[in-house]
């Protein structure tokens, strides 16, 4: 038992963003883990809505955890929970990116540079596809995506006019 | 020891720090399904911060550390230009304005138990964000392809076919492919080179 749940709040989510390698989204299935079966913070119907509604915000997706620790113990909670999830990695990405200036011309940091690329290409191409497997549900929906992939191609539009139409054709109930 | 490539805030051709942040406001509130693609327009694209090549550099870091990768993101572009006060205000930017967003979608949620219209605008939102972020893969994936042959497509393309065709969990592909690419690129770097 956990006297104080910002204390364990804090430690689940700390410990849990410093393996989240590939994202928010890769930990989903892990953040679920903690909060339904170890701890029992939530049951299965809440951890849902809250994902719902985390998809529902724009902005990074991992503000999932905001809402679990707003759950837990209300707005300390959340703020817990989201400095938790993104001040240890946001360290690490700090002094990452100036020891990385700072050896910018060495053979090893170009070697891993030019490693990462592509790998990194090939994990964004994989969840571009996943999100459109999970959003073209029908013929309407596929043809949103297809021709938002050809306006932002090939045009300088603003891809809030796409969303906009998509927004009012979901809401028509087409999608 | 010197420091040369980390520049003073305000520095010429430096974006500002409450040019920082505000861009990052930007991307945040129109990040629906995933703020890259909003990230990739306004740095690449509308204020020409970063090359192709120098934002796909930037990124493959930022995926590479743990963490949320946009957040990570943030705080890498954020340190480059503006030192530890560039990558406070970038985190600032991207981060403030989702939290309230959410704050105020759970309280609404908490008392009327249904979000559906919500949900159905979304899922609409959700099939034009699939084709953003199809079209900002075709874009990163340029300077890959248009060079001359090399090994980097088949990394990207066996990435892309572990996760999304295989279903392979992302981490054991990251950890498999990650040492092999980079120990290619050590052994090629002629080829592997990212800018010419």
């Amino acid at each position: 038992m956990n006297d104080n749940p910002l204390i364990a709040l804090f430690g689940y989510f700390a410990l849990l963003s410093l393996f989240a390698v590939g994202g928010a989204n890769a930990a989903i299935p892990e953040m679920h883990r903690i909060a339904v079966e170890v701890m029992h913070w939530m049951n299965d119907r809440q951890f849902a809505d809250s994902f719902a509604i985390a998809q529902l915000s724009p902005g990074p997706n991992v503000i999932i955890v905001t809402l679990i620790g707003y759950h837990v113990a209300g707005l300390a909670g959340a703020a817990v929970a989201t400095v938790a999830m993104c001040g240890p990695t946001c360290l690490l990405s700090f002094f990452a990116a100036r020891t990385w200036d700072r050896f910018k011309d060495a053979p090893w940091r170009i070697a891993i540079q030019a490693g990462l690329v592509p790998v990194s290409l090939g994990l964004i191409a994989a969840s571009a596809f996943v999100l459109a497997r999970a959003a073209d549900k029908n013929i309407y929906a596929g043809v949103v995506t297809a021709v938002t992939v050809a306006v932002a191609s090939f045009t300088r539009v603003n891809p809030l006019w796409l969303f906009a139409a998509g927004g009012m054709l979901g809401l028509s109930g087409w999608l | 020891m010197p420091e040369p490539t980390i520049s003073p805030p305000g520095a010429p051709g430096m974006p500002a720090l409450s040019e920082l942040f505000i861009s990052f406001i930007i991307v945040s509130v129109s990040g629906f399904g995933g703020a890259l693609p909003w990230a990739r327009r306004m740095i690449v694209e509308q204020k020409r911060w970063m090359t192709t090549e120098e934002f796909n550099e930037a990124f493959a870091l930022a995926q590479f550390l743990p963490g949320p990768n946009v957040v990570n993101f943030s705080v890498v572009f954020g340190s480059r230009f503006g030192g530890a006060a560039g990558a406070a205000v970038a985190l600032a930017g991207l981060m403030g304005p989702p939290l309230v967003i959410v704050t105020v979608l759970a309280v609404l949620y908490a008392q009327f138990g249904e979000l559906e219209i919500l949900g159905r605008i979304l899922s609409g939102i959700t099939a034009a964000a699939a084709g953003l972020l199809i079209a900002v893969v075709g874009k990163m994936a340029l300077p890959l392809f248009t060079r001359r042959w090399n090994w980097a497509p088949a990394i990207a393309i066996l990435a892309f076919a572990g996760v999304a065709i295989m279903r392979w969990p992302l981490p054991w592909v990251f950890a498999v492919l990650a040492p092999v690419a980079v120990a290619i690129a050590w052994l090629k770097p002629a080829a592997a080179t990212a800018r010419q």
